[in-house]
């Protein structure tokens, strides 16, 4: 019976569809194809600064071991060595530490900003670089709002190092090795949508315990790594400037000109150049003579 | 026709062709010049620079950092140098579109300066490629990054090259006494000059537009989002103010290549493009006035960052702007040529105060170019007049063409 209901139904789809456009139908099927974007939760909360995710990633990534400690007062960088960092914050609710890597935007700046497709965002969310098309300009660096790809400045055959979510890794349906050797679970891993839900439960239920703000949600458009945090953002050295617009919009209207002014512009040149003719002076003779 | 030893048309026909070559490649102008005994050093050093720098990486000569990935090299060489270059498609559009006459003697050393421009300094951009062996990647790659916008200036700046080079072409043709192919070469002039004044118009932008998405890292003074329009329109001047501070110097150097009604013929094509000049300049100033108020920047005036902002303006926009304008009245040509070296050194500082200066200005360790990223940018600089110099020693850029081409190029 059931089925039968859902024949009829899909058949009323289809016809409904027809009149729509094949478009219309298209349209969700697609969406529901595609793969659903992982993500990172980070929980500041329940960060104890004990750098095994800077351990982990610098093993995974045949990285020297991390040098230093977080201490407050000192902000350690991401180097080409160094794809993940912690650092320490004295605030208002005491000391906490921030791990920092790659955010794995949505629509990422580097990604849109790169010229060989070496940066590329992939379907299953992390956003990783391919040697072997790029070309070291380093526009992807200019272009992150969150300045986290770093370039080896030093080597002859350098490369843009940075976090890739320990993308072949994922292909193995393993976890990445920071949300792996995390004594706390501090960083979790998940689809985008289970992080986002889970982040919104624990500021639901224990809500003096955090301020009601996710940190990735909607920042350059939404990223792939997210924070909460039981202090305001600010105070954890956070970028609270940062656009809610996913950074590639803002090239967009310039990129779209580009046809237009590609059609347009040797139209008008050409118009201008025929009514400036001399009307004694065919054009074709004078073509000779330049 | 003074200089009738110069004369393409003496060359003995076909067959000893070879020998005319072997015989041009040799220096046409004493040795010992000034200008080679100070060029000819820093292009050395500057060699030495750049072997260093592929052996041991940019990190060895270069100031460069995690935060600051683009300095004078690409600030100085490429985007400040196409802009000097835009002379070449505002004077084909002038000569081929509008058909004013009055411009044609210089348009071919104009395009020559402009082709050899994208030349070198598009060229100095492979020096600060980190791995500049996968430069062919986007453009015969099967990765093409059409999003990026920096995909498209690398496209245009490709093809405006074969689109001056065409312009040029005939040219080489007369050199070489080539007449049939001047004569297929020149037809191909107009097609050119269109596509040539369509893909500048979107690169010149396109350089300003690389910058977008650097939302936050450059001071809101000169962050806008109009910035493409405003390289656009600036592009326009800065391309005339070079091809009259250019034509100054050329006229002294290589006087003796030029024809006696020049001087005077020079006079009215200065005063022509300065006005040209001043109207754009007026366009860019209003412009300008209207993203400041439009962007809500006015309290930014009164910081220090904003002195150096009104530096750039009132000293390099505006003022520059008056001594034309006053030039044009009081019929004053060195009015005029202090009008373009302001503009020139304007279009210095709006380009590196967006690209370097103002670049990370909240930055606790500001970027510096070391003394070698000056002397790589110098050496390139003279390699570039070097090869004008044996060009237009040879061609007929500034003398006449050749009495088979017709009338006067």
């Amino acid at each position: 019976m059931g089925l039968k209901r859902r024949d009829f139904l899909k058949t009323l789809g289809v016809a409904g569809g027809g009149l729509l456009g094949a478009d219309a139908l298209a349209a969700p099927k697609a969406t529901a194809e595609k793969k659903e974007m992982y993500s990172l939760l980070i929980d500041i909360s329940l960060c104890e600064g004990c750098q095994s995710c800077e351990y982990a990633c610098a093993e995974i990534n045949n990285l020297p071991d991390p040098e230093g400690y977080p201490e407050v007062g000192e902000i350690r960088k991401l180097d080409p060595d160094r794809f993940t960092v912690l650092n320490a914050f004295d605030t208002s609710k005491g000391e906490y530490y921030v791990k920092k890597q790659c955010m794995h935007c949505n629509q990422p700046a580097c990604a849109s900003a790169c010229l060989t497709k070496a940066m590329y965002k992939t379907e299953e969310g992390p956003v990783i670089w391919r040697g072997d098309k790029c070309m070291g300009c380093r526009y992807c660096m200019l272009s992150c709002p969150f300045d986290i790809p770093t370039f080896e400045y030093d080597s002859p055959n350098p490369r843009i190092a940075k976090c890739r979510m320990c993308f072949e890794q994922l292909a193995e349906g393993e976890w990445p090795a920071c949300v792996d050797n995390c004594p706390n679970e501090a960083v979790i891993f998940g689809t985008r949508r289970e992080m986002l839900a889970e982040a919104r439960r624990r500021i639901a239920v224990n809500p003096g315990d955090y301020v009601d703000q996710i940190y990735g949600e909607h920042e350059a458009g939404g990223t792939g790594v997210l924070y909460i945090s039981p202090v305001p953002f600010e105070e954890l050295g956070f970028d609270t400037e940062i656009e809610r617009e996913p950074y590639p919009e803002y090239t967009k209207g310039f990129l779209y000109a580009v046809p237009s002014i590609f059609v347009l512009w040797p139209a008008i040149l050409l118009g201008l150049r025929e009514s400036s003719a001399r009307k004694e002076q065919p054009v074709e003779g004078e073509v000779d003579h330049e | 026709m003074n200089e009738t030893s110069l004369r393409p048309t003496e060359i003995p026909q076909s067959g000893s062709r070879w020998r005319f070559l072997l015989n041009e490649l040799k220096p046409k102008s004493r040795f010992l010049t000034p200008f080679n005994i100070i060029s000819l050093p820093i292009m050395l050093l500057g060699f030495i620079i750049i072997v260093i720098r592929f052996w041991k990486g940019l990190g060895s000569v270069t100031n460069l950092d995690q935060m600051t990935p683009w300095g004078l090299w690409i600030g100085f060489d490429v985007v400040t140098g196409v802009a000097f270059a835009g002379g070449a498609y505002v004077l084909t559009f002038m000569v081929y579109i509008l058909r004013m006459e009055t411009y044609r003697p210089i348009v071919r050393v104009t395009v020559l300066n402009g082709f050899l421009a994208y030349l070198f300094y598009a060229g100095a951009l492979l020096l600060d490629l980190g791995r500049p062996w996968n430069v062919i990647n986007p453009i015969i790659g099967n990765s093409f990054g059409t999003s990026s916008v920096l995909f498209l200036v690398a496209w245009h700046f490709l093809l405006y090259m074969l689109a001056e080079l065409v312009e040029f072409s005939p040219a080489i043709a007369e050199w070489l006494n080539a007449r049939k192919l001047r004569r297929v070469l020149a037809g191909l002039s107009v097609g050119a000059v269109i596509f040539g004044i369509t893909l500048s118009t979107l690169h010149q932008s396109g350089l300003g537009a690389l910058f977008l998405m650097a939302k936050g890292k450059i001071h809101p003074l000169w962050y806008s989002e109009f910035i493409p329009v405003l390289f656009f329109v600036s592009s326009i001047f800065a391309g005339l103010s070079m091809v009259i501070f250019e034509g100054t110097i050329t006229n002294k150097v290589f006087r003796h290549l030029l024809g006696e009604s020049h001087e005077e013929q020079h006079q009215k094509i200065i005063r022509g493009l300065s006005r040209v000049c001043a109207m754009a300049m007026f366009a860019y100033l209003f412009l300008k006035v209207l993203d400041l108020i439009h962007g809500q920047h006015l309290a930014d005036l009164f910081t220090a960052w904003g002195t150096w902002y009104l530096v750039e303006i009132l000293g390099f926009v505006v003022l520059p702007m008056i001594l034309f304008i006053q030039g044009l009245r009081t019929d004053n040509s060195w009015l005029l040529k202090a009008g373009a070296v302001f503009t020139l050194v304007g279009i210095i500082l709006n380009r590196l105060n967006i690209s370097v200066i103002a670049f990370r200005w909240d930055a606790a360790v500001p970027y510096i170019p070391t003394w070698m990223e000056f002397v790589v940018t110098l050496a390139v600089i003279f390699t570039e007049l070097w090869i004008f110099r044996w060009i237009v020693q040879r061609m007929p850029v500034l003398k006449d063409s050749p009495l088979f081409a017709g009338e006067k190029h």
